[in-house]
């Protein structure tokens, strides 16, 4: 069920994408709010909104530093490698995954959906820096919200 | 081809201009000369001896050895060991980092103590899942991926620092190689994929198992127009199947492994299968050659690793030098006094 939802989602990317930017928008305009309760009073709760809604579009591992966006909106971190750059060299012909053969690997998808995102296939060709392991199940939401305000201050 | 400055086993060569590592595979490379590499089997065995015998095999036939890193997520003795006594006596060893069982705190320590011990070529992998491996109910770390592996290793040796932002004494003279499936899916965004690695400090490339001689040649023209030639060194992965047995076995069983029906008929079709798989693997390398961007050749000849010599020899991809090894000098005095 969560694979059917995750594959609709990268056929989706593009509208996706749109719900997001304008999702993005808020969370950083409400930093005033945010900060004003606090951003650890609120990590919990945001943190479980966004694991609800991400865990079923998306199969979110709660990564805390999510790249959907430059990743065609498939989960990187669904793949048993959790590689975030591309996919590994062990694809199989028909575009499975290697370790998990019922599954389509998640980066054959992405560079599908990537191809369906408005700003393109640039952002999928950056390469992610390390994961940050501290970050594992806190809201990546709410770290843009608050990157996101203190690049326009 | 011989260098003047040639090794004292154990004892690093001067760098050159434009060289991040002191080591022969790098010099190689850099001059132009069509590189040959392979890989050593590690042994089940804590024996120096065995190690050594089994780089022997190679002498006189490659310029760097690799010494892989728990292949196929199975236990052997480990690369940087392995690689380590390699260094003793001289040899150029590949030490292949996997992310597999290792995090960026080990991973970061072998990279200084590998370069410390001599390993000057560091090939940067993600690693097989355990799933495949003799210990599928060990825990897979993938802390880091090869990209951010790459851009760590980087750090190290450029900036002089690790990850973290803490300094280095002494940076370690490494020259970073990462691995590339030009025969996997998605094929269109492979070369893409060598782009993020290079952008990520890949400055050479060893590819899988080649025996779609078309399909390379199709993925190094996309690397070519990705303007990717001048910045990174790419040995094309080759070895000579044992039979069609083993052909079938390994395009079914071993995951990224392309081989094509005409290759498994051959090998079907023939008298002595062990010597059509030679045949094949020195036209391959051959046809290799030819094309624009290689620089070398990667020969993988998992269990019947003696056949790498006669291979490289027939092909004559070495155009009549003898790439170092510790007797070779040796040897050629032996035979100048003998003429």
């Amino acid at each position: 069920m969560s694979y059917a939802a995750r594959r609709w989602s990268v056929r989706h990317a593009r509208g996706l994408d749109a719900c997001y930017r304008v999702f993005e928008r808020a969370l950083v305009a409400l930093h005033p709010f945010w900060q004003r309760i606090g951003y650890e009073r609120v990590e919990k709760p945001v943190a479980a909104v966004e694991k609800a809604v991400k865990g079923l579009l998306f199969d979110c591992r709660m990564c805390g530093q999510c790249v959907l966006g430059s990743t065609g909106m498939s989960c990187p971190m669904n793949c048993p490698k959790s590689l975030r750059n591309g996919p590994c060299g062990g694809v199989r012909a028909n575009g499975h995954c290697e370790v998990d053969p019922e599954m389509i690997c998640v980066w054959v998808e992405a560079v599908a959906g990537s191809q369906r995102m408005r700003a393109g296939d640039a952002a999928i060709r950056v390469v992610q820096f390390a994961l940050d392991q501290r970050r594992q199940g806190r809201s990546s939401w709410l770290a843009v919200a608050r990157e996101g305000a203190g690049a326009s201050t | 081809m011989k260098f003047e400055d040639e090794p004292v086993p154990g004892y690093p060569l001067p760098i050159l201009p434009g060289h991040t590592s002191p080591g022969r595979l790098e010099r190689v490379l850099r001059a132009g000369v069509f590189a040959v590499t392979t890989e050593l089997d590690p042994p089940d065995s804590a024996d120096p001896e065995d190690v050594y015998r089994r780089a022997r095999v190679f002498d006189g036939c490659v310029d760097a050895i690799n010494a892989t890193d728990g292949s196929g997520a199975n236990c052997h003795m480990s690369s940087l060991a392995v690689c380590a006594l390699l260094t003793r006596v001289g040899y150029a060893p590949v030490m292949q980092i996997s992310c597999r069982d290792r995090n960026r705190i080990a991973i970061q320590g072998d990279i200084l103590g590998g370069a410390a011990m001599g390993v000057c070529n560091m090939l940067c992998l993600t690693g097989d899942g355990v799933e495949t491996g003799d210990h599928p109910q060990a825990k897979p770390v993938f802390d880091l991926d090869c990209m951010t592996l790459l851009e760590i290793g980087r750090t190290l040796r450029d900036e002089h620092r690790f990850q973290s932002g803490r300094k280095l004494t002494f940076a370690p003279r490494v020259f970073f190689g990462a691995a590339e499936n030009p025969f996997a899916p998605p094929y269109e965004w492979r070369p893409q994929r060598l782009a993020k690695k290079v952008a990520a400090g890949a400055q050479f490339i060893q590819t899988q198992y080649c025996y779609d001689v078309p399909r390379l040649a199709e993925f190094m023209r996309r690397v070519d127009d990705l303007g990717l030639l001048d910045r990174v060194f790419i040995l094309v992965g080759v070895g000579p199947l044992r039979s069609a047995k083993a052909a079938e076995w390994m395009r079914t069983h071993v995951p990224g492994i392309h081989i094509t029906d005409d290759i498994v008929r051959r090998m079907a079709g023939a008298d002595k299968p062990a010597l059509e798989g030679r045949r094949i693997c020195v036209e391959l390398i051959q046809e290799i050659r030819r094309i624009k961007g290689v620089s070398g050749v990667h020969v993988m000849a998992y269990r019947q690793e003696e056949a790498v010599a006669e291979v490289i020899a027939s092909s004559g991809v070495l155009d009549g030098r003898t790439p170092w090894h510790p007797r070779r000098d040796h040897d050629l005095q032996l035979q100048g006094a003998a003429s």
